[in-house]
């Protein structure tokens, strides 16, 4: 019991069906003390289910879950003393200043922090006296923060916080949820975007199917789906009939255009041919070779490495071609 | 924080969300009043055959009625299903706060506000239309009250269990009590009564005991302490039907 005392998070073959629906299908997960820990996956791949069995919030069909040392399941008000939620999507009454929604929760805890300590953490103090319903979307974010840490709690869940945001929002979010790190809290977010899940957090756990498919930092799994570089350029500058056969055979025929995630593909790739592959220094150099001795300069030439959506497209199998987003995993 | 404290602050922060709700403060305040004032002006001066009494002294206690259950039922059924579909209440489930206590502070708010009316009620009765209580039905008139609050304050928490969204709250519960409204002398109010199944109709829901309750003390013509034991016993059953609907089928979750 007392061996994993400095996980914060400790969950073994966690399972969740709801009726004939297996949502979450044998779950492993351990989040450390102090560590900021995304949890990245598709809608509907398991998140939200999983991280409200943590908070206490849902029942589970059979695992092992320790949240503090604590099942949640059999949560106490001194247990949820030590957790701070932000729910996915909670708005608070309009009618309300920021300053009194807090006030009001802070009388929920036994030790809170001050008022006006809490708005000034998440960058409310201007706002204090606004009427929630005239604050942004992300000053609704940061004041639903405000009353997940208004308990002074060792460890925070964040489901979704910036979905549907404006990228200026999204900005605004990132900051508050950055500042947690500083207070030394030990946070676990849940997202649906890459580069929100590499910018905030130390390790990223990727769900799938109500599966754990990965699990590092974002420069990890990259390496682990080991994404091919995609090569482009323009045919009018080199044609496929002056391309050397070991190329030509490299050619990505469109079909098999690997990656691209489907808003991607009804965008047309500018009309040209694309190489993907791991060799960008070989097949770079040959592509030039053979612009030489055709005459031509390879000016359209471009080399694109993968991007963090590839990489999780390529891990939660949404990309895959052909497959639809509700398809089998090939 | 004390659990006492905590429901001070819930009550605060009810009330004050009540006072900026321009809706609530209408239908609980404004309209209960407006009323009074139309009613009893029209009706308050007929006499009642069987008692010798002014109708008025049926329509204070009667309005007194509507503004204790817009205190209670309305505002804590429409406030509450605003707080579940918003989220908020599943949010304050992660919290350490007890329910009981949120339950607590919102009747507690209920019956400061059926205290303000009746203030407001009898003060205007009294006033304007000369209609009293006498000093030793004032128990009476505190029990009446205690009672209809604790009922109709647990049957808007069960109504909840019926409302799918915040739109359809006040929908759900005005078709529950406008139509009980008419068939328990709160509104109308004459000598021979409403037709024999009207009358049946108010007597199995717990509208017409409040009324019923609050207007024997309002008698003027009655001896020693009016006891409307009959009419408490009934809003009671109700309030118990009202807790077990709640405890059984209330959600602190939104809907899907």
């Amino acid at each position: 019991m007392i061996a994993g005392a400095d996980l914060a998070i400790e969950v073994t073959q966690l399972h969740k069906r709801y009726g004939e629906v297996e949502a979450v299908t044998g779950v492993d997960l351990s989040v450390a003390s102090g560590e900021v820990v995304a949890f990245l996956g598709p809608n509907g791949a398991g998140k939200t289910t999983t991280v409200e069995i943590l908070e206490g919030l849902r029942t589970r069909t059979s695992g092992d879950v320790r949240v503090l040392g604590v099942d949640p399941a059999a949560a106490t008000a001194a247990w949820k003393e030590r957790i701070g939620v932000v729910l996915q999507g909670a708005r608070h009454e309009g009618d309300f200043t920021a300053a009194e929604i807090v006030t009001m929760w802070s009388a929920y805890y036994r030790s809170p922090r001050p008022v006006a300590e809490v708005l000034e953490l998440v960058g409310l103090g201007d706002a204090a006296g606004t009427r929630t319903r005239r604050l942004s979307g992300g000053q609704q974010q940061r004041l639903a923060v405000a009353l997940a840490l208004v308990g002074d709690p060792e460890l925070v869940f964040l489901d979704e916080p910036t979905t549907g945001f404006d990228p200026a929002a999204r900005r605004e979010a990132w900051e508050t949820i950055g500042g947690l790190r500083s207070l030394g809290v030990t946070v676990m977010l849940t997202t649906h975007y890459m580069d929100e899940a590499d910018h905030l957090a130390d390790r990223i756990v990727v769900i799938s199917r109500g599966q754990i498919v990965a699990d590092g930092t974002a420069a990890e799994l990259a390496r682990h789906v080991a994404m091919p570089t995609r090569i482009s350029w323009d045919a009018a500058q080199l044609g496929h009939d002056e391309l050397p056969e070991g190329l030509r055979e490299l050619l990505d025929t469109g079909a098999s255009s690997g990656s691209a995630s489907p808003s991607e593909t009804s965008v047309p790739v500018p009309a040209g041919p694309v190489i993907a592959t791991q060799d960008v220094d070989g097949v770079v150099r040959q592509l030039l070779a053979a612009a030489d001795s055709a005459g031509t300069r390879l000016d359209s030439l471009a080399v694109r490495p993968p991007t963090l959506e590839d990489t999780y497209l390529a891990l939660t199998g949404e990309g895959s071609a052909g497959a639809d987003s509700t398809g089998v995993a090939p | 924080m004390s659990r006492l404290r905590q429901v001070r602050s819930e009550t605060r922060f009810n009330l004050l969300g009540f006072r900026r709700s321009p809706a609530a403060t209408f239908f609980t305040v404004i309209l209960p009043l407006v009323f009074l004032v139309i009613f009893t002006s029209i009706f308050g001066n007929y006499t009642i055959s069987a008692t010798g009494a002014r109708v008025a002294t049926q329509y204070v206690p009667g309005i007194l009625a509507l503004a204790l259950v817009s205190a209670t039922f309305m505002n804590q059924a429409i406030f509450t299903v605003v707080k579940r579909e918003s989220g908020v209440l599943k949010a304050m489930r992660a919290t350490p706060l007890p329910p009981w206590v949120y339950v607590g502070g919102s009747v507690v708010s209920s019956l400061v506000l059926t205290a303000m009316m009746t203030v407001l009620v009898m003060g205007i009765g009294r006033i304007a239309y000369g209609v009293g209580i006498q000093a030793g039905a004032l128990p009476s008139l505190f029990v009446s009250l205690a009672v209809g609050t604790a009922t109709f304050s647990a049957l808007g928490l069960a109504v909840t269990c019926m409302c799918p969204s915040e739109q359809a709250a006040p929908a759900i519960t005005n078709m529950f009590v406008l139509p009980l409204y008419f068939v328990s002398d709160v509104f109308v109010i004459t000598s021979s009564g409403p037709p024999r199944w009207m009358g049946l109709i108010g007597d199995i829901f717990p509208i017409k005991h409040l009324a019923h309750a609050l207007r024997h003390t309002f008698d003027p013509f009655i001896d020693g302490v009016p006891m409307p034991v009959g009419n408490w016993l009934v809003m009671a059953a109700w309030g118990v039907f009202g807790v077990l609907v709640t405890v059984r089928f209330f959600r602190w979750t939104p809907r899907g």
